[in-house]
């Protein structure tokens, strides 16, 4: 009952979806207040009934109701509750309803919250997120229903994927989804924007904030997908450049852009027309990501094994979504009149050289990305592009982008004299590479060009970030002016210092970790970087829906034991997949990590990887200042206040109240 | 030429340079970094370079798993037609096991025994890499 409960509130989701999409874009065309109205109350009966379905399918889990075959294949009577309600989901179906939830909750949230736009736009942006939500649901209901029935029934379930039962990877999807079809609100209001014809410094201004929380949950998210494979594949690798990844990385990295081109067009009316065109790419490739994901072309840890259809259907609508907005774009973009940059010595021109190479990047990722893709599909052999391309081709790339990022801390808008940049910022490289070369000599056990690198690129980011602050503070009462800067500056700052963080991480763990991959009987010594890993031995437990051998090591240091290591290897009952935990001591220097390979012959020896990470946490530490720096960037007062102010002005008092 | 025509060609310009560099750097990269896939029949063949890093995907067969000194291992890889020696030093990973489709990634010494410095094996005990499926149905065709 409650299963077909929830099919039919989609198809009632679906229904309000095309009524949001169709009668609010044909009011604001003929100005019919009517019809626009319609948006508000559409979006939210379908944000209703969408979370009715999702209801239903996290009940039908809670209750374990096996004939639903989604339930079935991702849950077990024996699952604790908090993966049966993160296994809604762990396959294909239930993280398809989840992106339509979502999307539903993000156009709620745009309703909410923009009563000072006018009108037109709001009924607009509403009624194209309506479509994007239609295309959706009908891939749900015609593709992939989670509420499908089975005959015969299972006495018991196939289990949740072991490698998901981790808090981390429970909350991982949603927040990454959070990001991807977050992006969907500054693609609404770029094709609002371009239907109208009016891409002014308003439009600018409230697509701002949407894109700076869609970008913070996609970085999170990012970062939480790293930080779980770090502790939970076992390898010790943070980041793989599998394409799954890079789906992700690719709008996070034109979302990057389109934050600070947004930035620009807001403050000087530059780059009008560009930064629409990032508003769209950004959302298409969080479209190529989920089609990339979920139609199982990819050979990824992430792939599921799926039928053509779904593929084709997501294929369609991309190029449906791609080509509609490319179009529009290419009919309506010419016409629109940016304010020129008056000066290549100003904060403008280098967000321009910023968004080349954020764009240039993307670029080679995705080639790499399709590249086998391509080739198979023109049967020109299967091949496999591996993370040496990547790596070889992003480091040049980001290096320059991480300079620039310093300078462009301290430059001004508009036009800034060359003379002032270079007497503050020389001292400042000179000194980042002093330090850049001192650090890894007294810490570090050897050379490093890549170490040096880093830290330089590192201090040079949070010097110039501080300097950046002061100097925009300077002249007055300085107490009063550091607490006028607005938020967003500080957002700013903060996320400069964060891929500071973030770049000596990179450098100093690939440029010092050991690892080391042994055979071990109990009692056996093993020394590594200083420190001396003892092995004790492994012993057998129970968990609540596994048995797992578990290691003893014990980690000494000067002779004087420093921690105790507990690696296991489980297997879970239903599945019978063994997995490995990692035994982590995190630490913000170094983190100790070792997990358990295979027992070997004799019955008492055990292969085991033991690595030294110097610096790994600063990686996921970087990446948290970026995304709390974001956070404060889109809680900036100016939104608020001037949209506050906008809406008591007479241009848009004249348009009828809202209401029935 | 107006400002805004100069502002156009100075941006065209600089576009036209970042594709430039970009399109050299992936070139460069894909060059060297790109593994070519084969099945154990390719191998046997004769089709694959020595000594060049390459793919190899196919069933573990049954029985073939030999543990050596320290973390040395040797299996066998089929594609139900012919089959290669596969040597690895190192931890297998989780879901590596007799039976199972899997890749590798090496080099082929001369001998024409396959030195893999990677193996992969997916997250899924049902699952099989694309490659290895498409190379057993391929097999399959031929043998009927």
């Amino acid at each position: 009952m409650i299963p077909e409960l929830g099919t039919f509130s989609l198809i009632l989701a679906l229904l309000c979806a095309i009524l949001q999409g169709i009668f609010p874009l044909l009011g604001a065309h003929r100005t019919h207040y009517h019809w626009m109205n319609l948006a508000r109350s559409a979006a939210w009966s379908q944000l209703v009934f969408v979370g009715l379905a999702y209801a239903c399918l996290t009940a039908s889990f809670l209750s374990h109701d096996f004939s639903v075959r989604y339930v079935a294949l991702n849950s077990n009577t024996q699952l604790p509750v908090i993966y049966l309600i993160s296994g809604v989901w762990a396959g294909h179906e239930g993280s398809l309803l989840l992106w339509a939830l979502i999307l539903a909750g993000w156009t709620g949230a745009v309703e909410r919250c923009s009563s000072a736009i006018p009108q037109e736009m709001l009924a607009r942006v509403i009624a194209v997120m309506g479509l994007v939500s239609t295309g959706f649901l009908l891939f749900i209901i015609m593709t992939s229903s989670p509420f499908a029935r089975q005959f015969p029934i299972p006495l018991e379930g196939n289990d949740l994927n072991p490698l998901l039962q981790d808090p981390g990877l429970a909350i991982h999807p949603p927040i990454l989804y959070l990001g991807y079809v977050g992006f969907s609100v500054p693609f609404a209001f770029g094709i609002a924007a371009l239907l109208a014809g009016r891409l002014d410094g308003a439009w600018a201004r409230w697509s701002r904030p949407w894109t700076l929380f869609a970008w913070t949950f996609l970085t999170i998210g990012i970062a939480l997908g790293s930080w779980w494979a770090y502790n939970e594949l076992g390898w010790g690798g943070w980041w793989f450049w599998d394409p799954v990844e890079n789906a992700s990385f690719m709008p996070w990295l034109v979302g990057t852009a389109l934050v600070h081109s947004l930035a620009a067009t807001e403050k000087r009316g530059v780059f009008k027309a560009w930064t629409v065109l990032l508003a769209l790419f950004a959302f298409s490739l969080s479209l190529l990501g989920t089609f990339l994901v979920r139609s199982g072309v990819l050979t990824s840890v992430h792939a599921f094994a799926n039928d053509p259809a779904r593929g084709v259907f997501i294929l369609i609508f991309l190029s449906i979504v791609v080509g509609l907005s490319l179009g529009l774009y290419a009919w309506r973009a010419p016409s629109v009149r940016s304010t020129l940059v008056t000066s290549p010595i100003s904060r403008e021109s280098f967000i321009l050289i910023n968004n080349i190479l954020l764009m240039v990047t993307t670029a080679t990722i995705l080639l790499g990305t399709l590249y086998p893709l391509v080739m198979d599909a023109l049967g020109l052999g299967k091949i496999s592009v591996g993370a040496p391309y990547f790596n070889s081709v992003f480091v040049p790339l980001t290096v320059p982008l991480v300079l620039l990022l310093g300078t462009a801390s301290v430059i001004r808008w508009k036009q800034d004299k060359l003379k002032r940049l270079l007497w503050i910022l020389t001292p400042i490289l000179l000194i980042s590479f002093v330090i850049g070369v001192l650090w890894p000599v007294f810490y570090m056990p050897h050379y490093s060009s890549v170490a040096i690198l880093g830290v330089t690129l590192g201090v040079w980011t949070f010097a110039t970030a501080v300097v950046g602050v002061w100097s925009r503070t300077s002249g007055g009462n300085r107490w009063r002016r550091l607490r006028n800067t607005p938020s967003s500056f500080y957002g700013m700052t903060l996320a400069h210092i964060g891929v500071g963080v973030f770049a000596i991480g990179i450098s100093l763990t690939s440029a010092f970790s050991v690892e080391k991959q042994v055979r071990m009987a109990p009692g056996d010594h093993q020394l590594i970087g200083g420190y001396d890993f003892r092995f004790d031995g492994v012993i057998d437990v129970r968990g609540a829906n596994y048995v797992a051998q578990r290691g003893v090591i014990t980690v000494f240091k000067d002779g004087l034991p420093v921690s105790r290591l507990e690696p296991e290897k489980r297997t879970y009952q239903i599945q019978q997949n063994p997995m490995t935990e990692a035994g982590i001591e995190a630490g913000l220097m170094r983190d100790l990590y070792v997990s358990l390979g295979e027992p070997l012959d004799d019955g008492r020896s055990w292969g085991l990887r033991l690595y030294l990470k110097p610096f790994i946490r600063w990686i996921w530490l970087g990446a948290l200042l970026i995304a709390i720096g974001g956070l404060i960037a889109a809680f900036d007062r100016r939104y608020r206040l001037q949209s506050r102010n906008r809406s008591l002005s007479p241009s848009t008092a004249t348009t009828p109240p809202v209401g029935i | 030429m107006t400002p805004r025509r100069r502002q156009r060609l100075v941006l065209v310009g600089l576009i036209v340079v970042g594709c430039t560099i970009a399109t050299g750097l992936a070139l460069l990269a894909l060059r060297e970094n790109i593994n070519l896939f084969f099945s154990p029949s390719q191998i046997v063949e004769g089709t694959a370079p020595s000594n060049t890093t390459i793919r190899l995907g196919g069933m573990v067969v049954a029985g073939s798993v030999q543990r050596g000194d320290n973390l040395g291992v040797t299996f066998v890889l089929t594609d139900f037609a012919e089959q290669v020696t596969v040597a690895y030093e190192g931890i297998l990973p989780d879901l590596f096991r007799e039976g199972q489709g899997i890749v590798t990634q090496g080099k082929l010494d001369s001998t024409g025994r396959f030195v893999a410095e990677q193996v992969l094996a997916k997250h899924n005990e049902t699952y099989m890499p694309p490659e290895v499926n498409d190379a057993l149905r391929k097999v399959m065709t031929v043998g009927q």
